[in-house]
This record gives C-alpha cells, sequence and structure tokens, in this order.
C-alpha cells in the first residue's frame, strides 16, 4: 500500500459497475488491515487527520451510517453526519443547492444515502475535487454493502471463481442484490437470484446465471446463502398477499437449509424481519455470519474513506 | 401589405401532388399565384428559394404552450416564437394548462392571447373537467369557441366508458379525440421504460404495455362506435402494429410520433440525464425502427413534438423527481430530415407528415399551398449545417436532450398568412 503502483485509481465510489476484480481486491486488502485496527486498545489511527468527511443520510440508516461515522472516526478524519428529518432537503432544497451548500464547506468526501436512484451519481457531477460515495440510492446500487459481503465471504470461503451464490428475496427493488450481483459475477462467482416473480426484474435472466422462483432449487447445493430484507410496505402493492405467505414460500429454515453445501454460510445485510425472510434459529444458528457483516462493514468503510482519499498521503505526513 | 414572391424554390406540396422548381407570390396573406418565371409586383419582397424547398406552414398538432397558469414555462407568445423559428407556422396546444383549458372561457382566454402570437394558434379542449377523467368537459361551448380537437394529454383517458360518451359527443361538433395512451394502473411510478435500461440504473419502468392496451381499447371503441380517434405520440412498436391492422379494417384511428421517439432511445438516459425523461418514455431500437416504418407506410399519419417546456429547476434534480418532456418545436425539422437523409421518407411524405396531414385530423384548413389558400409557408434549407444551442431557443425552455448535436437543415423563412415571422440570420 501506499506505492506509486497502487494508488487507487477511482476518484468516487459509485457503483459496483465502475470496478476492476482487481480495485475489488485492493478494497479487500485494506479492509483487512483496517479490521486489524479496529481490534487494538486505541482504535485510531492519524491517517486522515485534517480531513473533512460528511455523512448525508437523506434516508432512515443504522447500521450504514454508524460504520461510515465510526470509520472516519476511527481514522482521524473530521465527520459531520447529516440527516433528512434534520437537513434543508426536508424543507424543501433541492439537490442542486445542496450540493452547492455542501461543495462551499470544502469537504474531501461526501457519503450520500438517498433514496432517489443516481443521486450520488448527480452530486459527483456537480461538485469538483470531492470524492462521493454512493451509501445505497434508491433502488440502484449499495456498492459499500456489497464490499462487506464479498470481504466476510472471502473470510470463509477459499475462492470465488465457480462460488455458488444465491440471492433470495426482493430483487427487483433491491440495491444490495443489483451490487452484489454485480460485484460477485465479476470475481467469477456463479449467482442465482430467487424470489416472488412480481419481485424479480424483467431482464433476471440477462442479470444473473440462474433465476427461479423456488427456494428449494436456489438453497440447493448452495456455498452461500444471501437473504434480502422483505420490506412490509411492498405488501401493499400486491407483489405478495401477506407475510405469512411470503415466509411460507421464501423463508429460510433450517429444514430447507439442509439442502446446501455443507459449509454453506447465510448471510443478511439487516435489519432482519425475524420468522420472516429467516427463521430465528438460522439467523442465530452455526451458519449464520450476519454479525461479521457488520463488524467488516466498519473496516470496509475505513478502506473506502482510505483509498478514496488517497491512501493517506495527506500533505504534512 | 406589399406582396411576397418567393422564387425558383422547390415547392413541395403533398395535398395537391406538386413536386416541381415554379415560383410563389402571395398577396392579401393569400397565394395568389403559382407559376414559373413570375415577376413581382411593384412594391413586393422578392426571396431567392434557390435549393431550397417551399412547403405548406408546418403544422405541430401537439404543444404545451403552459399559459395559463406555468408562465414561467412558456407563454402562448414565446411558444408562438419557438414555432415561427422552428418552421411551424401552426400549433395546436394542449389542455393541460392551469385552469385547465375546460371550458369556454379559458379557451377564449387563449384565443384572445393568441392573436398576438406570431403563428396560428389552436387550442385543443380538455376532455373531461380538471382533465379528472370523471365528468365530460364543457366540450360543446369550448367548440363553439373554436377548439379543434379533444385531449387530456398528460393523462389518459382510463374510464372506457367515459371514453366512449367522450368520443360520442364530440363527434357531434367535429371534434377528434386525442388519446394520451398510457395505462396509469400498469404505469404508475415508472420513471422510464421499463427494460435492461431501467434495471441497470436501478429506475421504476413503465411497460410498453401500458401503451398497447388503450391503443387496443381505443381502436376498440372506435371500431364500435365507427368514430375516429388519434393516438399521441407513439413510442410502442406492439401499438403501430395495432394501428396497422385496425386501419387495414377501415377503423377511424390515426397517429402521431414525436421526433425523440424516432431518433432516441432508453440508453440516453445513462448518466441520469433528466433531458431523456419524457412520458413516453424513450424505448427501445425496434421501437424506433417500428416508428419509422410507420411514418414510411403511413400507419402513422404525421410528425408532432409533444413540445413540453420546462424550467431549469424541474430538471437539475433527481431522475424520478424531474418533470417529463423536452421541447421540441425548434429541433424537430432537422431531426425530421433525417429520416429523408436515411432514405426513410421521400421529402413530399415527410412534408405530408408536418403539413396536410395533422391538419386534416384537426379538421383546419391549413397545410396546403394551393391558389386562394391562406399564405402560410415555410422555406426550407434541407442541407444547411448547424448546431442546435439550447441557450439559443426562443422557447422558455431549454430542457432538451439534443444540445450540442450537429443537425442539417433548418427553416429559413417562416410566412405566416403573407407575413414573414422568421428569418433564419
Amino acid at each position: 500500500m501506499g506505492s506509486e503502483a497502487n494508488v487507487f485509481s477511482h476518484r468516487h465510489l459509485l457503483s459496483m459497475d465502475d470496478l476492476s476484480r482487481d480495485d475489488i481486491g485492493q478494497f479487500l486488502t485494506t479492509a483487512k488491515m483496517m479490521k486489524e485496527v479496529s481490534e487494538r486498545e486505541v482504535k485510531k489511527i492519524p491517517t486522515l487527520r485534517g480531513r473533512t468527511v460528511i455523512n448525508c443520510f437523506l434516508e432512515p440508516s443504522t447500521r450504514t451510517r454508524m460504520s461510515f461515522e465510526i470509520a472516519g472516526k476511527r481514522l482521524s478524519a473530521d465527520v459531520i453526519n447529516i440527516s433528512a428529518s434534520g437537513s434543508s432537503m426536508s424543507k424543501g432544497e433541492s439537490l442542486k443547492d445542496m450540493a452547492g451548500t455542501l461543495r462551499a464547506m470544502n469537504p474531501d468526501l461526501i457519503t450520500i444515502r438517498s433514496p432517489h436512484s443516481g443521486a450520488p451519481f448527480q452530486v459527483s457531477e456537480m461538485i469538483e475535487r470531492c470524492s462521493v460515495v454512493n451509501a445505497g440510492d434508491g433502488r440502484h446500487e449499495h456498492p459499500s454493502q456489497s464490499l462487506l459481503d464479498i470481504m466476510t465471504i472471502s473470510e470463509h470461503k477459499e475462492a470465488f471463481m465457480g462460488l455458488k451464490v444465491s440471492i433470495v428475496g426482493d430483487i427487483l427493488n433491491s440495491r444490495v442484490a443489483r451490487s452484489n450481483i454485480i460485484g460477485l459475477k465479476k470475481l467469477g462467482a456463479v449467482v442465482t437470484i430467487c424470489g416472488p416473480k412480481t419481485l424479480l426484474p424483467v431482464n433476471a435472466e440477462e442479470m444473473a446465471d440462474g433465476v427461479t422462483t423456488s427456494i428449494k432449487t436456489a438453497v440447493k447445493n448452495a456455498d452461500v446463502v444471501m437473504m434480502l430484507r422483505i420490506q412490509k410496505e411492498r405488501i401493499g402493492q400486491a407483489t405478495f398477499p401477506n407475510l405469512r405467505e411470503y415466509s411460507r414460500l421464501f423463508g429460510l429454515t433450517s429444514e430447507r437449509l439442509k439442502l446446501a453445501a455443507k459449509d454453506v454460510v447465510v448471510m443478511h445485510p439487516g435489519p432482519v424481519n425475524r420468522g420472516v425472510e429467516i427463521a430465528p434459529d438460522v439467523a442465530d444458528g452455526p451458519w449464520s455470519v450476519i454479525l461479521d457483516q457488520v463488524k467488516n462493514g466498519v473496516a470496509v468503510r475505513m478502506a473506502i474513506l482510505y483509498l478514496l482519499l488517497g491512501g493517506g498521503l495527506a500533505q504534512g505526513e | 401589405m406589399a406582396g411576397l414572391l418567393i422564387k425558383n424554390g422547390r415547392v413541395i406540396d403533398p395535398a395537391s401532388g406538386v413536386d416541381e422548381v415554379t415560383d410563389v407570390l402571395i398577396e392579401k396573406g393569400v397565394i395568389s399565384k403559382m407559376a414559373r418565371n413570375l415577376k413581382a409586383p411593384s412594391g413586393a419582397k422578392v426571396i431567392d428559394a434557390t435549393g431550397k424547398w417551399v412547403t405548406p406552414g408546418l403544422i405541430d398538432m401537439h404543444t404545451h404552450l403552459r399559459e395559463p397558469g406555468y408562465e414561467y414555462k412558456e407563454t402562448i407568445e414565446t411558444g408562438a416564437l419557438s414555432a415561427a423559428v422552428g418552421g411551424f407556422t401552426s400549433i395546436a396546444c394542449m389542455a393541460n394548462t392551469n385552469p385547465v383549458n375546460d371550458s369556454a372561457s379559458v379557451t377564449d382566454m387563449i384565443t384572445e392571447k393568441a392573436k398576438k402570437a406570431v403563428v396560428n394558434v389552436f387550442p385543443i379542449g380538455a376532455v373531461t373537467q380538471g382533465l379528472k377523467g370523471e365528468k365530460l368537459a364543457e366540450i360543446g361551448e369550448m367548440a363553439e369557441c373554436g377548439v379543434v380537437a379533444l385531449s387530456d394529454d398528460g393523462k389518459c383517458v382510463m374510464d372506457a366508458r367515459l371514453m366512449r360518451l367522450a368520443m360520442e359527443y364530440g363527434s357531434m361538433f367535429g371534434l377528434t379525440l386525442i388519446e394520451h395512451a398510457e395505462d396509469h394502473s400498469l404505469s404508475g411510478g415508472g420513471v422510464m421504460n421499463e427494460g435492461a435500461q431501467a434495471v441497470r440504473m436501478g429506475l421504476v419502468g413503465q411497460p410498453k404495455a401500458a401503451e398497447d392496451s388503450i391503443v387496443a381499447r381505443d381502436i376498440t371503441l372506435a371500431e364500435y362506435l365507427d368514430l375516429p380517434v388519434h393516438i399521441a405520440h407513439l413510442s410502442s412498436a406492439y401499438s403501430i402494429e395495432l394501428i396497422r391492422e385496425a386501419k387495414r379494417r377501415g377503423v377511424k384511428v390515426t397517429g402521431e410520433a414525436a421526433p425523440h421517439h424516432f431518433t432516441l432511445t432508453d440508453v440516453c438516459c445513462d448518466g441520469y440525464d433528466t433531458n431523456a425523461k419524457m412520458a413516453p418514455p424513450l424505448r427501445e431500437d425496434k421501437d424506433v425502427e417500428a416508428i419509422k416504418k410507420g411514418l414510411k407506410d403511413g400507419t402513422i399519419d404525421c410528425i408532432a413534438t409533444d413540445h413540453a417546456p420546462h424550467s431549469a429547476d424541474e430538471k437539475e434534480t433527481e431522475f424520478d423527481q424531474a418533470a417529463f418532456g423536452i421541447v421540441g418545436l425548434e429541433t424537430a425539422l432537422p431531426l425530421s430530415l433525417a429520416l429523408v437523409d436515411k432514405k426513410v421518407l421521400t421529402p413530399s411524405r415527410l412534408i405530408e407528415t408536418l403539413t396536410s396531414a395533422p391538419a386534416k385530423i384537426l379538421g383546419i384548413e391549413r397545410g396546403s399551398l394551393s391558389q386562394g389558400a391562406v399564405a402560410d409557408v415555410t422555406i426550407i434549407d434541407p442541407e444547411a449545417e448547424w448546431v442546435i444551442d439550447p441557450s439559443k431557443f426562443r422557447s422558455k425552455g431549454k430542457n432538451t436532450p439534443f444540445g450540442g448535436w450537429k443537425v442539417k437543415g433548418r427553416a429559413d423563412v417562416t410566412i405566416v398568412k403573407g407575413r414573414v415571422v422568421h428569418e433564419w440570420q
């Protein structure tokens, strides 16, 4: 790290589409080192001292926001948080004006969580000399989540090439699914997507290596089963009749999990609807790596800040 | 007013089948003579149209002039100026103003303002009160005030019975219904075409079936009632096939296509470009091809701009929050001429789609250069190359995905009732 050849080539992190295999590898290597920092007694390194990171969360979030904040602080950056309810956007300020205001503060990096697909990309076009990280935009992408998921898998599996990963749930509306499909396919994993037909994209076949509406088919021989949170507001949109039926048809139970590879790992981006998409004994069981995901969330986000801000080679260091 | 003599132009008048180099003399606001080697009467202005096309004034049967209510987007005055620059001498304006043009008083206000506009403005009345799709608008009274057609454009008439009643009621006044074919229950929440591109961008798509199903319904009604219906801004290949079949059976269905729909696809939404957001949305390659074929074989009768000006603020925002629509009056002609360049349409067929075809659908006495006709004339330079610069638009709206495009062809001179209202500088 830090050598000329390894200087990270991206200013922003907006989509997994923009990353090469090597880029993903660089995030993982860096995150591993950052994880070590988080396990020290004094969990702080001076790398980003004097740098300003603004976390702009225009939609509710617990773990993503918290982990970006912790990540920034462990790297000694000055971290400012803006949330939807307390921000001028809730007073009707436009994206353009908000971007202008942020720019005027001279931040080095902005993370953006928005209910609108593309908003981080649009802000990145409006602000020069500042990195933008997509912390989840609408139904589009959630690249930092995908990177932490990939990191978690890498801790449990030898290789990605040929790894059977099944993603189950609301594929259509899930930014986590979209980023993971792109990222995992780049690494050579065989990705199957599964969910009610009403929650699969129109071009599902083009997106993934396998598409099924049967959770049994999806789980069978899978090395990794990634469950997605079912959003209760989707019921009102008539995409499925009720949670009970959804759970019966698409819930992950220990019985169903027997069909998977012996060393299967079960993932969930959280927050979990216990007893809906995932049975409590599965969520808490030996297969579950859900809390590893959260832990890796901090490490990956430290790596993101570190690499995007030039690997800490700031002036004066 | 002194006369105007247009010399040596290639006169293309599809309505009369004329396509030849000749002179056109305009006197007292009408075309007084068309023949070779005409001498200019004393005091008459002479325009040398050598190498140019002399056509009936272009007609756009689908514009949004935004007045009353949204004057910050466009006014009748600025919309008409924009039309003149684009070569249009007549424009029909949609009813989705505020208040909606659903009563005689609003129609009167529009026609009163239109008297000062540089081109002819023909108002289109709403089908339903407030475009709410519940009760019929005051169609008879609006007809007396001069509306030329009926449309809830921007919204589809979702209630099939109301659509039927409106077609029947409108027919008493010779008014055709113009349908914005979009089943809102199917397209609801969609901000672009449903397909791989929308999935990639994480945006909610509108399926083509939302358009196709309404086109099928309206054809069924038109056939059953033996009454006309016109489908606005066709964007889907299957809708065009439905119309082709219906026309073969003699159903009185007509259709229009907008230049952006035969020029661009949903890939143009890349980078969350809100200037590529419109209703109906940009579709896919096969739809673009189907529109061209439809224009060529007459399935699609005419080209209309769906000129939809918005303020910059309404476009400089998140894609799913941005307003639908683009301006079209000042870009329609070169984009349409590209179809001639690519040998999709003959010059005569192209001019027909922009003149006599829309005139016929609206039932207005325009769109022909015959002797004694109102002298609405457009002189087109089909070869002039220029770059589209939105900042120079006469329209208040600068919302176009065509900014910076190098195009060929433009209106050199636009003449309304014998008066030159635009000359390319």
